[in-house]
């Protein structure tokens, strides 16, 4: 019995893995290589041309959600990062209040939060109005249905996945390890640099991982923010399922996505790898 | 009629009411229906038209249960609290208890997650549900998930119903629908930036309002608009007018002249002033004027497209002949002009403006307008002229869906 007890600990987790990922994804993968329309029915032909279609008809999709990913990661590690510090280091009792501040905007559901974002940037509203009215931007200049709002909405909503991760890692972070650094006369820069940066770069790869993935596979944003020139990947993928119910377009499509990220992932992994940083670390 | 300074209006529209009824996030229902879809075999089965045998021997024998379940569209019927006056009338004559939900927010979305439980012949929950006609309607009927009609128990239906919305396109002899409602799209505007009265749909292409034109989301309502700036009709359009109307479409995305392709939330950008001239829907026009918002809609002289909101049983309901009943008792004028003073989308049911004429009669001050507003609306009511120019969505097969949601999709999903 003893023997088994790690096994039956992992039995509740292996059995979600197995039952609401493996499963589908077995079932989805099936589905990419059918033919066929919802009327008529599908059929299993494996036909492997449909991932050649798809990349060819949405690369722009897939390069263009790609970079929205990647432009909202980075835009988010700049915001989120002096944040963590900042409540790490500065926060002192009020740690906890700082951070469910970060949180607050959870408990707004997702959508309700990115429709409000129409309103703030409306092409009179709060704030193109009175910059308009002051002559500061042109009475063409509009925020809605442009990249730059797509980005702001991804980076909005993903935040706290950035600064959460971030604040863990630097949070541990001992002060006594900086203490010595400055003992032996490094400059704040320099200690920052050499101690508390590559100390953090933990969290920094979790909160990217936490916020490329979800970002680049997206679609709310690009839905009710974005223009007929800001339509990402999830959009497509929506649309294929829900609307053409071309169930093999749509798993297609939500493979080669699913390729894309897990080999960027390893390939960031790799580059900045959990284990070199941690090498970095002990040095 | 200035409907901007008649209080009556005002009044008369209730908070609740503002909100558009295809205001909706699709995206909320898409989790489920990705579930629902992981479990289904996509198999499918198309079905050959019923005969009117097998029809008669369906439903003889069948009992009414004195429950029913009904599905339909948020804000889309009369609402007083937390009744609904026409169901309890209707629970009152025929003993039959209703349990109604706004279950439906768009065709789609309600399509996805109705198809996997039809398709393995299950009870979806519901025995009577609303759709437009459209795709998802035609994909149910060619599926065979609607049950055909017994006309024989829909005596109100022949009476009352306008004669133009019996023997629709999409469903030859209403063999296994019936409107609930019609509404119109057409071009919605504001005055406020947008100069002299817009009466051709050429407006949607003047480059006068780059980037403050508002288009559609689904590829039929855009691609009618497309057909109708072209002088196409769409109901003796073929693949070639497809095209042409595609490249119309392109012509106009490339030129920067499309703010966005909008799905209902076109109503908010209008009146934020984000577009100034958009396709809309006229039912969600009325309420934003009645809302004083400073708004018009027309029927563009090329024409607009009509369409209908169809009830239908599907297969698998557990109610069907509760459901027959309440499809012909809200044929009753007296019950259509209760919905028609609420829901403000035109009604099938052509004797109703008479009765709302007497209901506004016997009402006072500003009730009394209001209802007055709804019986002489051209959005309710719309003239001989209106009507000549609307046409429906084209009823596709399903190699002609493909073809043409091919060509439209990337212009308003590229």
């Amino acid at each position: 019995m003893r023997r088994l007890t790690p096994y039956l600990l992992v039995l509740p987790g292996g059995l979600w893995l197995l039952v609401f990922l493996v499963v589908p994804m077995v079932f989805m993968a099936s589905v990419s290589t059918q033919e066929g329309d919802v009327v008529n029915g599908f059929v299993q032909t494996f036909h492997f041309a449909t991932y050649g279609e798809v990349l060819a008809q949405y690369q722009t999709q897939f390069l263009r959600s790609v970079g929205y990913g990647l432009a909202g990661t980075v835009i988010s590690i700049l915001i989120a990062y002096p944040v963590a510090y900042w409540i790490a280091f500065k926060g002192g009792s009020r740690k906890a209040t700082y951070l469910l501040l970060v949180l607050l905007p959870f408990f707004v559901s997702f959508v309700l939060r990115t429709v409000s974002w129409k309103f703030l940037l409306a092409d009179d509203g709060i704030v193109l109005g009175p910059l308009k009215s002051a002559g500061l931007v042109g009475e063409d200049f509009h925020l809605l249905q442009t990249t730059a709002a797509v980005i702001g909405g991804l980076v909005y909503n993903y935040l706290p996945f950035m600064v959460l991760p971030i604040y863990v890692a630097l949070e541990r972070v001992n002060p006594t390890v900086i203490e010595a650094a400055r003992d032996l006369y490094a400059p704040r820069a320099v200690a920052f640099a050499k101690i508390v940066l590559p100390l953090s770069l933990p969290g920094v790869f979790a909160g990217v991982l936490m916020t490329f993935v979800p970002m680049t596979s997206d679609y709310v944003n690009a839905a009710i923010l974005g223009g007929p020139e800001n339509t990402m990947i999830g959009n497509i993928i929506q649309t294929e399922y829900l609307v053409n119910n071309d169930y093999p377009v749509g798993a297609a499509l939500s493979f080669t996505l699913m390729a894309a990220m897990l080999i960027g992932i390893f390939a960031y992994a790799r580059a900045l790898g959990t284990e070199n940083v941690l090498e970095a670390a002990a040095r | 009629m200035d409907l901007r300074t008649n209080p009556a209006f005002l009044r008369g529209m209730t908070q609740s009411r503002r909100v558009s009824r295809r205001d909706a996030f699709r995206i909320a229902g898409l989790g489920a229906a990705g579930l629902a879809l992981a479990a289904c075999g996509v198999e499918g089965r198309r079905a050959a038209a019923p005969s009117p045998s097998a029809v008669a021997d369906f439903w003889t024998g069948k009992k009414q249960n004195g429950t029913l379940r009904f599905a339909n569209w948020p804000l889309y019927i009369d609402k007083d609290g937390k009744d609904y006056p026409s169901l309890d009338k209707f629970t009152e004559e025929t003993g039959i208890k209703v349990t109604y939900q706004e279950a439906i927010q768009d065709n789609s979305t309600w399509f996805g997650k109705i198809q996997p439980l039809l398709a393995a012949n299950q009870d979806i929950g519901y025995d009577l549900m609303v759709m437009t006609n459209g795709i998802q309607l035609s994909r149910a009927l060619a599926l065979g998930y609607l049950l055909p009609l017994d006309h024989k128990q829909l005596p109100n239906f022949a009476a009352n119903a306008a004669p133009k919305v019996k023997n629709p396109i999409w469903d030859p002899n209403n063999t296994h629908t019936i409107p609930w409602t019609i509404g119109v799209t057409g071009i919605a505007y504001n005055p406020e930036y947008v100069d002299g009265e817009i009466t051709s749909i050429q407006e949607l292409w003047n480059p006068k309002y780059k980037g403050k034109i508002g288009m559609m989301l689904d590829t039929q309502e855009v691609a009618n608009f497309g057909m109708f700036a072209l002088g196409i009709d769409p109901d003796k359009s073929g693949p070639a007018d497809w095209q042409k109307a595609a490249a119309k479409l392109q012509e106009q995305r490339d030129a920067g002249l499309v703010r966005k392709y909008y799905e209902n939330d076109y109503v908010d950008a209008l009146a934020r002033g984000d577009v100034w001239i958009t396709m809309a829907w006229s039912g969600d026009i009325f309420q934003q004027v009645a809302e004083g918002k400073n708004l018009k809609f027309v029927v563009p002289e090329e024409g607009g497209t009509i369409w209908t909101d169809n009830m239908c049983i599907p297969k698998t309901a557990q109610n069907p002949v509760d459901a027959l009943k309440l499809m012909d008792f809200v044929y009753k004028p007296e019950i259509a002009t209760m919905l028609v003073e609420y829901i403000n989308y035109i009604t099938p049911v052509p004797a109703t403006k008479e009765l709302v004429l007497a209901d506004a009669a016997k009402a006072k001050g500003e009730d009394k307008e209001f209802l007055e507003g709804v019986a002489n609306s051209p959005l309710i009511y719309p003239s001989e002229e209106d009507q000549a120019r609307l046409r429906s969505y084209k009823t596709l097969t399903t190699a002609e869906e493909k073809q043409f949601e091919d060509l439209f999709q990337p212009i308003t999903q590229g």
